[in-house]
């Protein structure tokens, strides 16, 4: 039933007519910032099953607004449901990020900060330190006990060549109580499966498809650096521009190791309201 | 207390400049040779233009308004800047790397094929 209902938000979100062309990534940012003046709003969710445990959905909706060329601003409310157990809200990030180049470069660097305030969260945005599938055993009830406050921060690296992107992340993260630095990585490519585009309109061309691959994981925290006692991800991925400029991004993610949950199944909807300020003053377009 | 003023000023009236030097084209001052020289592989084909005006619409329209006409705060590109003074290869260079400190971003997430294809629709507008 909990599920029906989420699936039928994510179909009512497919009715608004808006825009965007994202990069077919989950965990991973690429270089590109949000155009100026530009609200994108995603909607992401993880499923998934860890041994031994209950199936879940980890979801998160983003609000991504282009401050200027060079910061792009983000705010994320996360909820997740677990079967047999209940539907709970997480938390919420908020996350900056500045691109300190301004000019596109071989490699181009992006400075990432984030804070988030959560407990219980399953939305897997990054995996980190020892992050691993027992984390999803425990009950809600006791998992929201504990709460975390943390800052993030990341160093984003992204280059674009021949219309592939390739982006890398290194993450570092702060538990604001008194817990060691922990350490992750992400990187992903991808590309369009057509690179010119077409002179008619077209729904299924090749131009509309980006495919990709994504792999992220914990490389264990300030004491324990490496990947012993770490889980990693790794999957193809694939988003389509549908019409009226929704884009539609999914990925079957597979566990790399015993520490991982075996599989994990991710989906996102992402929509830009373009120039939103100037839609107040010209009464909407 | 002028000090301060004065200090005031400066940091208001310093960036101001350059944003309005930025605004009248001198981004065009940046180009490298080697860019300036490049041509467009699809000069004037027509089925480029289309492409290139279905990009243009989609992404460049909200800014730039649906025929290139600008905006208030977004300047039109039927100008004499872009249609005589640049190349092609200048406007591949800004589309490229952006005007980031004037609210232009990069546009080096579309693939080389598609900027070529915007640019062609662009130089089309004056003819």
């Amino acid at each position: 039933m909990k599920l029906a209902v989420v699936l039928a938000l994510s179909a009512a979100l497919l009715a608004i007519d808006c825009k965007a062309q994202e990069r077919p990534y989950f965990v991973t940012y690429s270089h590109e910032m949000e155009e100026p003046g530009n609200l994108e709003i995603e909607f992401f969710n993880a499923v998934g099953k860890p041994p031994g445990g209950n199936r879940f959905i980890g979801s998160t909706v983003e609000f991504e607004y282009g401050a200027t060329a060079w910061w792009t601003s983000e705010v994320y409310l996360d909820g997740q449901m677990t079967q047999h157990d209940s539907t709970i809200f997480t938390g919420y990030r908020w996350e900056n990020r500045f691109r300190p180049l301004l000019r596109e470069h071989w490699i181009n660097p992006v400075l990432y900060v984030e804070f988030e305030n959560v407990s219980a969260d399953k939305a897997l945005r990054e995996v980190v330190g020892h992050d691993g599938k027992d984390d999803f055993l425990e009950p809600n009830a006791e998992a929201r006990e504990e709460e975390e406050r943390e800052l993030e921060f990341k160093l984003i690296l992204g280059s674009n060549y021949h219309g592939w992107n390739i982006s890398e992340n290194i993450i570092a993260t702060k538990n604001l109580s008194n817990e060691p630095w922990e350490f992750g990585y992400a990187w992903a490519a991808s590309r369009p499966l057509k690179l010119a585009a077409s002179a008619h309109d077209c729904t299924f061309c090749g131009e509309k498809f980006q495919a990709g691959i994504e792999m992220y994981g914990g490389l264990g925290d300030r004491y324990s650096f490496g990947t012993h006692l770490t889980s990693h991800y790794l999957g193809p991925s694939l988003n389509w521009a549908a019409p009226h400029g929704m884009t539609l991004t999914f990925s079957p993610q597979f566990g790399l190791n015993d520490y991982s949950i075996p599989r994990l199944y991710r989906f996102g909807i992402a929509y830009e309201i373009d120039q939103l300020w100037e839609r107040f003053h010209r009464g909407g377009r | 207390m002028i000090r301060r003023l004065a200090l005031t000023l400066l940091l208001v009236l310093l960036p101001a400049a350059f944003v309005v030097g930025a605004a009248d084209g001198s981004w065009l001052k940046n180009v490298p040779a080697r860019d300036h020289e490049k041509t467009s592989p699809y000069h004037d084909q027509p089925d480029a233009i289309a492409a290139g005006r279905r990009i243009f619409v989609d992404r460049c329209s909200h800014c730039h308004g649906e025929n290139a006409e600008g905006s208030k705060k977004r300047p039109p590109l039927k100008s004499e800047r872009v249609q005589q003074e640049a190349t092609e290869g200048d406007l591949h260079w800004l589309l490229v790397n952006g005007n980031m400190r004037r609210g232009m971003p990069s546009w080096a997430r579309l693939p080389d094929q598609q900027l070529w294809q915007v640019i062609t629709y662009l130089k089309s507008l004056h003819e």
